[in-house]
């Protein structure tokens, strides 16, 4: 029984250090190669001796697919490729391919330069993972070899960010990666056409979130940076250098042209000049109205927002700044939020999600004394604020996607336990198909049934639909013919061809039966008795009357003939061809039964 | 599967393609030489061109000389000019259900035939051809719009009277189709019709037909186009070019095994050679500017201006020339420089590197930055102010009839320090400089066109091997100047079907197979015997469902249980449906083992004779014959039911189902 076979090795009911293996149709890809924020031990990579205990990646795996930049989806990329040895293809889109690499350094840095890890990847090792990369445009069907074939579909998440159908065959599978099904003020909504996947791997991060119109959010962001800024306050706000980031700097840039504005707003970090250059240079991937106006005006260009110096963070007065990492696990966003902690007249705003074990997740979970490295304890006097900025789909976004899909069943990863199990219900019950929620490195298997492609004879394929244009029987009709197999190609023809092409001739069988019956009349009359019987009983049937005196019911011949024994019996010849077996047979017994008493 | 041929122009095609079920337009050109028969629309009012006497027939009748006048021993109409349709009556485009476009030179016709047809179909294209498409049509818009010129004239058009005048008037085709430029509403309403397109995306028509777009490496987004179904390939090659400039390379591989390829835009230059060609552009540049004098380059606002520009970025600081302004002057020289630079994904893999980085991936964006090239939307405004000579300008209209072109031609053609230098290959420069003679001012011919030559397309051909090609005329034979070059031909076995304009071509090939799906049910069921070594048959009976066009087999519904008896039962019922058809039968039955046979199954005083062609089996105490010869059984018994049954069941074990 062929099947589906699909084990996460991370973010199976879990965020973070997301990767999926699928196995389909014998193809076996893997999907996503994320690390983990919230551990800096074995645990931030997958457990790829999962994969295969003897030989090597490469001739296990067909391929592997990235759907965007986040670490959490491509940070163990370079160990994976590099140090665990992985040199077959791997897909990403075009803007993920490009931002990619510098994410990965910026990781590298912070995890080797600044806490001293050793065995960890190099740059050197980036740029040859790197060179194993293929891009992919949207909508491009990529043939990874002659069977397994693969499509980008836009997913809103990030620029760049992609859900990719994967399939052999007729069996597909749709992994969605991190997708936004709302549109918001720089990229697009994700959509996926009805293409009814076998299985739909969707994320799950808010399963249970409803999340109230974007406008109201924005409207609460604004206000509160805007109260702070007014009181003097400092406003910290942790993001990633790529995605929320350009979307909050658009919203605060037209709010401080509006309110006219002076309070200064910085930007951490040299990637963010570089960020925005990626997002002008890839502004075909962000959405409608930022492409139209591009000409015009590139929203990606601020004149309020200014490069931040670490200096600046001790300067008096009010001001705003955009910091990287997001989830104030390291860096620069760390460093501020421990200058401005203890001031309540500060506030830092967590505009997306914090995985477990980061300062982020922390604060958020209202904990107000951290330990921190050298058991100094921070007390946190400032505000912390969340505000769900980070493009996820919500509980509705996700319904959304699996009614576009279509899919015939659903696994949950990217997402808690708790909050899965209740989507879960929720899918199974709407969708009313199975949804799986597998952990990190249990197995759903699932068997399909994928219908067989062949070829049908044109010629056989128009009688058929010719009579198929008849009013509709009770019974369906049957379709009969040869299906010759030759190799891995099927061709359905009519059994006349099949004889043809093989070079055989036809057997014909032919039955001839006679029927004997009392009838003194004259041979010609006794035909016509038959012919008259048999015309009020066959009514659908051609029944005909020769000239040369013989009765035919469709192909079947009767002849009647006199015994010159014995003139008060006549014999009928019932003459048919196997092909007819039924009818002749039929025929025989009926007229075995006599005729009826013709009026005189 | 016919082909209906709109377009006689070979680069500007437009072509109907019926095939299974679905209406196909190949293409949508516009054939816009028919405007170097018009007089230039100038931008300023020129004493020269209003002034030039109207034309008059020999014996001195003028009646037409409002709306023809002459200049220079050539003839001109003076009106809004006007452009050459593809055909519209040969089949009824209200009919035609996707348009598929292969570069943004090949949709000018679009908004015709989406807005004045009943067209209620789809239009296919990739995001940089409709972008750089929309551009093109803007700019045409603006050209002719902003000049409104009162006249219209159609009284030269009569047949009868067009015979009286001088070629090329006297020859031109199809005038009484000519018509007026579209307006940018018609334009906006044709590009929404437009849906993107990935090159490799494979999209379903009807469930019929697949179409995929494939990068023909022509200019940005240019596609080439498969059209197939499960047995059936077609595929449309249109302006596709093998040199490395900016586009991404060509997809030839995925052409091959077609089995009829229609091959248009090649290209219209065969003698030249683009990379000479650009290097002669250079040096004429840079000559006539040391000597003190400016450069006109005729052009469209987007294509090979920025493989120019990329040239002159790495020539101009060798040669001495930095200090030239380039000057682009089109409504949408902006745009057209924006977008060049954001369809990454587009490009050659140089170029999309580039973007890696991040920087802009063509070198023009630092040329804008140093201020060496300047962009205005015309002449007014604030180029008047910046104007600084000697320069170089780039603007259109390259047909030198409309466009900020015309006021350049009128300004510097008086110096023979100037020069214009042809680089777009769609205009002949001769014709296209005729109302502006006498002119001191030097003209140079540096066409560049990119597009395959036939060198290439037989290479090319060699290479995908299509069991047939269908290509417009001119391709089968040697140009007509140059009789003798028969290397400039298409050369191909078999030869090329060639096509004219308003001919419809049944292109040859037969259909044979249909694609099915057999439902894992019935696999299943089946009873698969090898009949041959590697060939194996099943004789199937199913049911056969076809939906959106497509087929898939289901296991035949199992027999309804026998109703009990509360139903009166009818005679017919029991009447067998006829069109249950029996297996065909086939082999031979060998006497000797059908008879031992018999005798284990009981029959016993069975008697032998042999005939002309076989056999003959007595079986004489149930008074029952069996013929048997080669290809036939014939079972002669009395009427008992149960004997000939068990006879038949005999017989079929001798013979294999079909």
């Amino acid at each position: 029984m062929p099947e589906i076979r699909v084990t996460p090795l991370g973010a199976g009911q879990d965020v973070g250090r997301s990767c999926i293996l699928v196995s389909i149709a014998g193809k076996n890809v893997m999907l996503d190669c994320g690390m983990h924020m919230g551990f800096s031990d074995d645990r931030r990579f997958p457990d790829f001796s999962y994969i295969t205990q003897s030989g090597r990646l490469t001739d296990f795996l067909d391929c592997v697919i990235i759907s965007h930049f986040h670490l959490d989806h491509c940070g163990a990329l370079p160990y994976f490729s590099e140090m665990v040895g992985y040199d077959g293809p791997i897909y990403m889109t075009h803007p993920t391919q490009a931002i990619c690499p510098i994410l990965l350094e910026d990781y590298r840095k912070i995890a080797v330069d600044k806490k001293g890890e050793a065995n960890f990847f190099t740059s050197q090792m980036i740029k040859d993972c790197m060179k194993k990369v293929v891009a992919v445009h949207l909508h491009q069907t990529v043939q990874v070899d002659d069977e397994l074939e693969i499509k980008a579909y836009y997913a809103g998440h990030v620029l760049g960010a992609a859900m990719f159908q994967i399939k052999v065959g007729s069996e597909s599978v749709v992994y969605t990666g991190d997708y936004n099904m709302t549109p918001d003020r720089h990229l697009g909504a994700a959509w996926i056409d009805k293409c009814r996947p076998n299985l739909l791997i969707t994320e799950s991060t808010y399963a249970t979130t409803i999340r109230d119109s974007k406008r109201c959010r924005e409207r609460d962001f604004l206000k509160k940076v805007h109260e702070t800024v007014e009181r003097g306050g400092k406003v910290l706000i942790p993001v990633f250098a790529l995605g929320r980031a350009q979307e909050l700097c658009i919203l605060l840039e037209t709010f401080w042209e509006r309110m006219n504005l002076k309070v200064p707003i910085y930007f951490s970090t040299g990637l963010t000049e570089k960020a925005n250059h990626y997002y002008k240079l890839f502004i075909t991937w962000t959405n409608q109205k930022i492409r139209k106006t591009f000409v015009q005006r590139n929203m990606f260009e601020f004149k309020h927002i200014k490069a931040f110096d670490r200096a600046f963070a001790d300067n008096p007065g009010p001001m705003v700044v955009f910091a990287t990492p997001g989830m104030l696990h390291a860096g620069q966003s760390l460093q501020i939020f421990r200058k401005w902690a203890g001031n309540e007249k500060n506030m830092v705003i967590m505009p997306g999600y914090c995985v477990q074990g980061t300062v982020g997740h922390k604060i958020l979970s209202g904990q107000r004394k951290l330990e921190m490295e050298g058991r100094q304890v921070l007390e946190v006097k400032m505000q912390v604020e969340y505000m769900s900025f980070s493009a996820h789909a919500d509980a509705k976004g996700i319904m959304q996607l699996v009614g576009q899909a279509e899919p015939e069943s659903v696994l949950l990863v990217h997402g808690e336990a708790k909050k899965m199990e209740f989507l879960k219900q929720k899918i199974e019950q709407e969708f009313r198909v199975n949804c799986y929620m597998p952990a990190n490195g249990e197995t759903v298997v699932l068997p399909t049934s994928p219908s067989i492609p062949g070829g049908i004879s044109l010629g056989l394929l128009k009688r058929e639909m010719a009579q198929g244009l008849l009013p509709e029987a009770k019974r369906p009709r049957l379709l009969h013919g040869t299906l010759i197999m030759k190799d891995s190609n099927f061709r359905l023809v009519s059994s006349e061809q099949a004889l043809k092409e093989l070079g055989l001739a036809e057997h014909q069988l032919r039955f001839t039966c006679r029927v004997h019956l009392h009838d003194t009349r004259k041979e010609q009359e006794t035909a016509m008795r038959v012919y008259s019987h048999l015309k009020s009983v066959l009514k659908d049937h051609c029944v005909q009357h020769l000239p040369d005196g013989s009765v035919t019911v469709e192909s079947i011949l009767i002849q009647a003939a006199a015994p010159s024994e014995d003139p008060a019996t006549k014999v009928l010849l019932v003459s048919w061809t196997y092909q007819d077996e039924e009818l002749g047979s039929y025929l025989t017994s009926l007229l075995k039964k006599g005729l009826p008493q013709a009026p005189s | 599967m016919k082909l209906y041929c709109l377009s006689g122009h070979p680069t500007l095609p437009c072509n109907v393609l019926k095939f299974k079920s679905t209406t196909i337009m190949l293409d949508c050109g516009l054939d816009m030489t028919s405007t170097l028969n018009f007089l230039p629309l100038p931008l300023v009012q020129s004493p020269r061109l209003s002034s030039l006497p109207g034309w008059s027939l020999k014996d001195g009748n003028a009646f037409l000389d409002k709306e023809l006048k002459e200049c220079s021993g050539h003839v001109f109409v003076d009106s809004v000019p006007e452009f050459c349709l593809p055909e519209t009556e040969l089949i009824d485009l209200s009919t035609v259900d996707v348009i598929l476009i292969s570069n943004y030179h090949c949709m000018m016709a679009l908004p015709y035939i989406t807005e004045h047809t009943g067209f209620t179909g789809t239009v296919y294209a990739t995001e940089p051809t409709v972008q750089i498409g929309r551009l093109l049509m803007e700019e045409l818009v603006n050209f002719i719009e902003r000049v409104p010129k009162a006249q219209s004239a159609s009284l030269w058009k009569n047949k009868d009277v067009q015979r009286l005048l001088p070629s090329p008037l006297k020859d031109a085709v199809e005038v009484s189709t000519w018509r007026r430029c579209y307006t940018m509403q018609e334009v906006n309403s044709a590009l929404s019709k437009i849906q993107l397109v990935g090159y490799s995306q494979k999209i379903e028509l009807f469930g019929a037909v697949q179409v995929t777009p494939l990068s023909s490496g022509y200019a940005l987004g240019s596609s080439n186009w498969i059209i197939q179904s499960h047995y059936e390939k077609v595929s449309y090659v249109s302006g596709s070019s093998l040199l490395t400039t900016h586009p991404q390379p060509m997809d030839q591989a995925s052409l091959k095994n077609s089995d009829v390829l229609v091959l248009t835009g090649l290209t219209q230059i065969p003698t030249a050679n683009p990379d000479g060609m650009v290097g002669e552009f250079c040096s004429n540049l840079a000559l006539t500017v040391r000597n003190g004098g400016n450069v006109l380059v005729p052009c469209y606002p987007s294509g090979v201006i920025y493989d120019l520009l990329e040239c002159l970025y790495q020539y101009i600081d060798s040669a001495g020339l930095s200090s030239v302004p380039l000057y682009f002057i089109s409504p949408v020289a902006n745009s057209s420089l924006e977008f060049s630079q954001i369809f990454a994904e587009w490009l050659c893999h140089n170029k999309q590197s580039k973007v890696y980085l991040p920087e802009p991936p063509f070198p023009h964006a630092e040329l804008i930055q140093t201020n060496k090239l300047k962009h205005y939307p015309s002449i007014h405004g604030d180029f008047s102010n910046d104007f600084r000579q000697p320069c170089v300008v780039f603007t259109g209209h390259p047909s030198l009839r409309f466009g900020d072109v015309v006021h350049f031609m009128e300004l510097w053609g008086k110096s023979s320090l100037n020069t214009v230098i042809f680089t777009e290959p769609d205009f002949s420069y001769l014709e296209a400089l005729a109302p502006y003679q006498p002119l001191a001012m030097k003209c140079i011919y540096c066409p560049i066109d990119t597009r395959l030559n036939f060198i290439q397309v037989s290479k090319l051909l060699k290479e995908v091997q299509p069991l047939h090609v269908v290509c417009p005329e001119q391709y089968t034979q040697p140009p007509p100047a140059q009789p003798h070059r028969t290397d400039l031909a298409i050369d191909c076995q078999p030869p090329a079907t060639s096509y004219r304009r308003a001919e419809v071509l049944t292109l040859p090939f037969k259909r044979r197979y249909e694609k099915i799906e057999i439902m894992p049910e019935l696999a299943d069921s089946l009873v698969p015997m090898e009949i041959k070594p590697g060939i194996s048959l099943a004789t199937v009976s199913a049911v056969l469902h076809t939906k959106d066009n497509k087929h898939v087999l289901q296991p035949p519904p199992r027999p309804a249980q026998p109703t009990s008896g509360k139903k009166r039962k009818r005679v017919s019922d029991d009447i067998p449906d006829c069109k249950v058809l029996k297996p065909l039968l086939s082999g031979s039955i060998p006497v000797e083992q059908f008879v031992q046979t018999l005798e284990k199954h009981g029959f016993s005083d069975i008697k032998v004779e042999d005939t002309a062609k076989g056999h003959i089996v007595l079986l004489q105490e149930a008074e029952t014959l069996i013929q048997i010869e080669e290809d036939s059984t014939h079972i002669i018994c009395d009427n008992d039911e149960m004997l000939r049954v068990r006879l038949r069941d005999l017989v079929l074990k001798f013979l294999q189902k079909f």
